[in-house]
């Protein structure tokens, strides 16, 4: 009985220490953002747009800058002549009627730097946000080119073709390789090269890139590797939301993921950075199970010792 | 050569007793090394230490084949090739990680249990300073293991911890210089801190540990009333086979089945720690690489640290020192401090230690609470009062002490 008072006692004062330094210390050293679910409430609604018209419309207004690869359109020029021209590689359109919103597109097309939440970078007017916005276009028009992106959209991306897309022009991650020396970089994926040199030249295209992506940006944006084990799963949503919401000034535009896409960049994250979740989940129960069976023998084995000694 | 069985076989328990004293071993350290047997479950914490140590010693070993002291290649060794190549490379990790935290909550639980039941004097004065010793090289350990994955927190602690060797208005920079290898953290300091780690504080530890285990064999273990026993009385009653009326008990297998119960059921707690709840031991910051050109919005030690931390941020630059270095030292006087010659629990002393003893353990934990807090507004105030309680009650303990009656 005593002894259960003590223990007591001591999971008191240990669970106490533990509330203050752990979930309230930091509830105070953390700004809490509410996720709004990625439902862009703020955004005007779209209207049923009509692929068909949006077809002639994309293609007179969007493949001077952006490939369709799908459709057999290349990019003008190669990632790294583009990152001088525009600061980061417009992104392939083929799959963004999927990967993005479809509010959060229409508003993009209007007014990129507002929708974004980068206007701020362009206040001064010395810049401009690199895509020209459509204002001048119709609500129809612009309904009926979302329609299009819609209609020629992969339905089952898979979570790594988001993450390229939505994130991986600006942001490398260096543990996404099968083998040592492959990786994602800013320009694509690095393949395992035979000669030295390939791999160097291959480095120095990165490099070039990094630097017109720092002059735009402000600074490297961070290697996402492993991410996900340095910030909180409620940060990296409520950050790729709206990003001003958690870093007012940043220069990290929102990019506005769907809830579906959001969900395929974290399990993506989660698989380059904390692949061994999985194991974790698998192998805890059994840990779990050996040392209580382990305990309960222990304490038979304290009884039947202790019984000549009472 | 004495007495000498020319007949023993070789490597037979005689052979082994003539020449490596096996048998008298045994019998002074395990089967007739008394304990007394009116003992409860925080007895048990010495043996746990023992056990989490050796987890840290061996997955540490595992951590070790891989890990890269360099600062280009430590944070991918650690993060890419431990956690992601090493076959449960992540496991041996967190088992490090988890245990390197976990192993403070039982030397505090240890420290307390130690000063609750006033187990630091009438000859136990050793046993209590060479604990201290203990957590002074744990507490060096643990700091220079936090260096080695190279992440933000990694890079800022030390940091601000090499700074504190300035002095304040002393402004020994040369000093600090010295310690880094460097104006700043860089490649010598990550070497040397991992050479620490690695080999002089293990070693250190390893040594300490044999002294304090030793310190205990001549006064024995204190009791949970703090009676005085006649060691030698109470054994041969249990010699006689008066194993329920003696009062001691032997260390092997007795005292050991309730030590091993004790740490079976700690372990169901570390595993669970280790496989669902290793945040509080991985703090996420240290998951970004090391950037001298980015402090962290938050600096903060681990958890184990924040108190003298608090001690220290609250004062203006040389009080703060001073009152630091106070903290730091204070805990090993305690026995000298301590004016009673009472060794018995706290409850049996009388108030004004005992509430002295409530008091300390609250005004620690307040202080831990306030370190971690960013020191804005009632936060600081809070931390202030408590770093002068925790002094104050440190200087008043010898005058609370010295009136108390014989019991």
């Amino acid at each position: 009985m005593r002894e259960l008072k003590i223990l007591v006692v001591v999971i008191f004062f240990s669970l106490v220490t533990y509330w203050l330094v752990e979930p309230y210390a930091h509830s105070q050293m953390h700004k809490h953002v509410e996720s709004e679910g990625f439902e862009y409430k703020n955004l005007p609604e779209v209207a049923k747009g009509d692929a068909t018209a949006g077809e002639g419309l994309v293609m007179s207004n969007c493949i001077a800058c952006h490939s369709i690869e799908s459709k057999g359109m290349a990019a003008p020029m190669d990632a790294v002549t583009s990152s001088a021209s525009y600061g980061v590689n417009p992104p392939d359109l083929s799959n963004a009627g999927a990967i993005y919103d479809a509010k959060f597109l229409a508003a993009f097309i209007k007014d990129p730097a507002s929708a974004s939440q980068v206007a701020h970078k362009f206040a001064d007017g010395t810049k401009s946000h690199p895509m020209p916005g459509y204002a001048w276009m119709s609500e129809g028009d612009i309904a009926n080119m979302v329609a299009y992106l819609q209609s020629i959209a992969k339905k089952d991306l898979t979570e790594k073709e988001v993450f390229v897309d939505a994130c991986g022009r600006c942001h490398a991650a260096r543990y996404d390789g099968k083998v040592i020396g492959e990786k994602w970089t800013q320009i694509g994926q690095k393949p395992k090269f035979k000669y030295e040199k390939d791999s160097l030249a291959f480095d120095i295209k990165v490099l070039e890139y990094q630097d017109n992506l720092k002059k735009y940006m402000g600074k490297l944006p961070p290697d996402l590797s492993i991410i996900i084990r340095a910030r909180s799963h409620n940060f990296l949503e409520t950050f790729i939301e709206n990003p001003q919401t958690q870093l007012e000034g940043t220069a990290m535009p929102a990019v506005g993921l769907t809830k579906d896409s959001f969900h395929k960049v974290m399990q993506h994250l989660e698989n380059i950075g904390d692949p061994s979740a999985k194991d974790r989940a698998a192998y805890g129960p059994w840990f779990l199970l050996y040392m209580v069976i382990f305990t309960i023998l222990a304490t038979l084995w304290k009884k039947s010792v202790w019984k000549k000694l009472h | 050569m004495a007495h000498f069985d020319k007949n023993a076989k070789p490597f037979s328990e005689q052979w082994l007793q003539d020449r490596l004293a096996v048998k008298t071993l045994r019998r002074v350290l395990a089967e007739e090394y008394w304990i007394p047997k009116d003992i409860n479950f925080l007895w048990a914490m010495g043996m746990i230490l023992a056990v989490t140590f050796g987890l840290l010693l061996v997955s540490g070993i595992f951590l070790l084949m891989y890990y890269k002291p360099d600062v280009a290649l430590a944070f991918d060794s650690v993060n890419y090739t431990i956690m992601q190549e090493v076959g449960f490379g992540w496991l041996f990790r967190h088992i490090h990680g988890v245990a390197a935290s976990v192993v403070f909550l039982i030397i505090y639980i240890h420290m307390f249990t130690g000063i609750y039941y006033g187990s630091y004097k009438q000859g136990r004065e050793m046993i209590w300073i060479s604990g201290m010793l203990l957590f002074v090289t744990f507490s060096a350990e643990a700091f220079s293991g936090y260096m080695l994955p190279w992440g933000q927190m990694s890079y800022w602690a030390g940091m601000v911890i090499t700074n504190l060797f300035s002095a304040g208005s002393l402004e020994l920079n040369g000093v600090v210089e010295w310690i880094r290898g460097d104006y700043v953290p860089g490649d010598a300091f990550l070497t040397r801190f991992f050479m620490l780690h690695v080999l002089l504080l293990p070693l250190a530890i390893l040594g300490i540990i044999v002294l304090h285990f030793g310190s205990l064999r001549i006064p024995h273990v204190n009791n949970q009333e703090g009676a005085e026993i006649d060691f030698d009385a109470e054994a041969e009653k249990y010699l006689a086979g008066k194993t329920k009326e003696a009062k001691v008990i032997r260390f092997q297998f007795d005292f050991l089945s309730k030590d091993i119960m004790v740490l079976a059921w700690f372990l169901i707690l570390f595993f669970y720690l280790v496989f669902y709840h290793f945040g509080f031991a991985m703090d996420p910051v240290n998951f970004d690489p090391a950037d001298g050109l980015k402090t962290p919005a938050h600096i903060y030690p681990e958890w184990y640290f924040l108190w003298s931390y608090e001690i220290l941020r609250p004062f203006p630059k040389d009080p703060g020192l001073i009152a630091f270095a106070f903290a730091q030292v204070i805990f090993v006087l305690l026995p000298f401090l301590d004016r009673s010659p009472n060794a018995i629990p706290a409850h049996k002393r009388g108030k004004p230690f005992f509430i002295w003893f409530w008091l300390l353990l609250i005004d620690m934990i307040i202080l831990t609470a306030m370190g971690k807090l960013p020191p804005e507004g009632i936060f600081s105030t809070i931390g202030l009062w408590a770093a002068w309680g925790f002094i104050i009650l440190w200087v008043a303990l010898p005058f609370i002490t010295k009136n108390e009656k014989v019991k």
